[in-house]
């Protein structure tokens, strides 16, 4: 065998090799897929969108609640969140440039990111829910809106810093004040990228259990009180798959569906925008 | 030293032993001249020059940088724009800049030249759309646009964004504009269309334009400056810059010895 017919040996080797391993890394996303369709799929009616839960035994009752209760969680967390994470992210590109506090407030937010979520949850039951006495809707709003300003606050930092500084000159030749080319040229410039961060971000934090356990806890009831305990679909689907009852392990299924296609929509959503943006 | 000859016309704005550092960086060295009311004048000058540097000192654009520093004075209608306290905001509505990139504003062609006259506060709807109309119409962007002012710019080649730039700059009736290398980012065709709206700017507008292109300064301008290492070489009336210099570095650098 001659050198070059080894090297096309060894290239091949190699390219087969890789290929497996990239196909049996997505294969665990298709499998997941077709687990929950397989087990939750017949699951899926109008009770499991409108029904009340269920009580213990009974073969109906839907998860309402907790559908309910993660959309109210997760859009209090969103509008908590934004504001303080686009502000916070133009303060540091625009404001702050390269200052030392805009620097620190930088790293600051890259280590928060890393925090391990629960961590966030019981530092919320220690600052908020145990002072009060009580689980509350409003604390896991809190704990999940910890974990999305890093987020925003850094895709904002990144979009505004992609927007040409000639843009902004144009801007102050013109007479315009710093807070107008801001809001008029460099927010408009930069608004689909940051839209797409605020999406991946909402993405991310919609499928956590963790934060929640501690803040915002669980409720049977259906409820719209923020101040009361209040269910969401990961802590819900926890509960019912460690339940007893047949019934109650099909809801979880049906739940892990629910929510696995709200944050993978999400995903797809954001990432459609960023294509959208990125292609011209 | 220096040749600086003075201009016939009524000085619109007289530089006074400017001197200008980034940082440390000693950038222009003791600059004096007077640029003419109403007349085109035009600075060139080898890559690093200072050229674009002295232009940014007129509408003090360099203020939005940290570290930067002027000494001496600029002069416009007699009154010094580097005091500190000077009002950047009236000075930037009365001195107008054009780019070397076009900026066309990310939103619709007719926003992009109402945006300066909005800014001045200016919101009745019919005097934006007659003002908005006249300046592309200055521009010679008019006949191009007209039926899709709602569109955003960006859709625009980057020969009509850059009148567009222009348009956006004369809508606000600016007294001096301030053009930097305009047609480098521009084809041929494009670069002629520009150099006629300078042109017809003549008796209108004090002009600035830095260029690194010597035909243009000769074409357009009435006045040229040679730049050399931030000193003002030479500043003179351009048919004698360029047909009989006085500083053999303008020599050298108008028959292509350097540059």
């Amino acid at each position: 065998m001659d050198a070059f017919t080894r090297r096309k040996i060894v290239n091949n080797i190699i390219l087969v090799l890789s290929t497996v391993a990239a196909l049996f890394g997505i294969m665990w996303l298709f499998w997941i897929l077709g687990t929950l369709l397989y087990k939750g799929f017949s699951m899926l009616s109008l009770e499991i969108f409108m029904g009340d839960p269920p009580s213990p035994g009974e073969e109906t009752g839907g998860l309402k609640h907790a559908i309910v209760g993660q959309t109210l969680i997760v859009l209090t967390a969103t509008v908590i969140g934004i504001p303080l994470g686009i502000l916070a992210g133009t303060y540091i590109a625009e404001y702050g440039k390269n200052s030392r506090l805009a620097n620190i407030v930088r790293d600051l937010s890259d280590i928060m990111m890393s925090v391990p979520s629960i961590v966030i949850g019981t530092f919320i039951y220690a600052i908020l829910v145990k002072p009060v006495g009580h689980f509350m809707g409003i604390a896991g709003s809190l704990s999940l809106a910890i974990m999305m300003i890093p987020i925003i606050l850094r895709t904002t930092d990144d979009m505004l810093r992609l927007v040409p500084p000639e843009l902004r000159e144009a801007g102050y030749a013109l007479g315009a004040t710093k807070f107008k080319v801001i809001k008029d040229i460099v927010y408009r410039a930069a608004i689909t990228g940051i839209l797409t961060g605020v999406i991946l971000s909402v993405a991310r934090i919609g499928g956590e259990t963790a934060p929640l356990l501690f803040t915002s806890f669980n409720n049977n009831f259906f409820t719209f009180d923020m101040t009361q305990p209040m269910a969401s679909l990961t802590v819900t689907m926890y509960d019912y798959a460690m339940s007893p009852y047949e019934y109650w392990q099909k809801l979880a299924w049906a739940a892990a569906i629910i929510l696995t296609a709200g944050v993978l929509g999400a995903n797809i959503l954001g990432r459609v925008m960023a294509y959208w943006k990125f292609r011209k | 030293m220096a040749y600086v000859i003075e201009i016939e016309e009524k000085p619109k704005i007289s530089v006074r032993n400017l001197n200008f550092y980034y940082g440390t960086k000693h950038a222009l060295k003791n600059i004096s001249f007077n640029v003419p009311e109403k007349r085109i004048t035009a600075l060139i000058g080898p890559s690093g020059c200072g050229k674009t540097t002295l232009l940014r000192c007129f509408n003090r654009i360099h203020d939005l940088y940290p570290g930067n520093r002027y000494e001496g004075k600029i002069l416009l209608d007699g009154e010094n724009i580097l005091e500190k306290d000077y009002d950047l905001i009236r000075l930037r509505s009365r001195v107008g800049m054009v780019f070397q990139k076009p900026t066309a504003f990310p939103m619709s062609i007719f926003d992009n030249v109402a945006y300066g006259l909005k800014l001045k506060g200016i919101k009745n709807k019919s005097e934006l759309e007659d003002r908005v109309e006249k300046a592309l119409k200055d521009a010679a962007l008019w006949d191009e646009v007209k039926d899709r002012l709602k569109d955003p710019a960006s859709g625009l080649s980057g020969g009509q964004q850059q009148r567009l730039c222009i348009a956006r700059a004369i809508a606000v009736e600016p007294e001096v504009l301030l053009f930097d290398e305009p047609t480098s980012a521009l084809d041929p065709i494009s670069t002629g269309k520009i150099e006629e709206l300078v042109v017809s700017f003549r008796d209108r507008l004090t002009i600035i334009i830095v260029t690194h292109n010597m035909q243009q300064a000769a074409r357009v301008s009435d006045y040229t400056a040679f730049m050399y290492l931030g000193e003002l070489i030479e500043f003179n009336k351009t048919e004698e810059l360029f047909i009989k210099p006085k500083e053999k570095l303008t020599e050298d650098y108008i028959t292509g010895r350097f540059g």
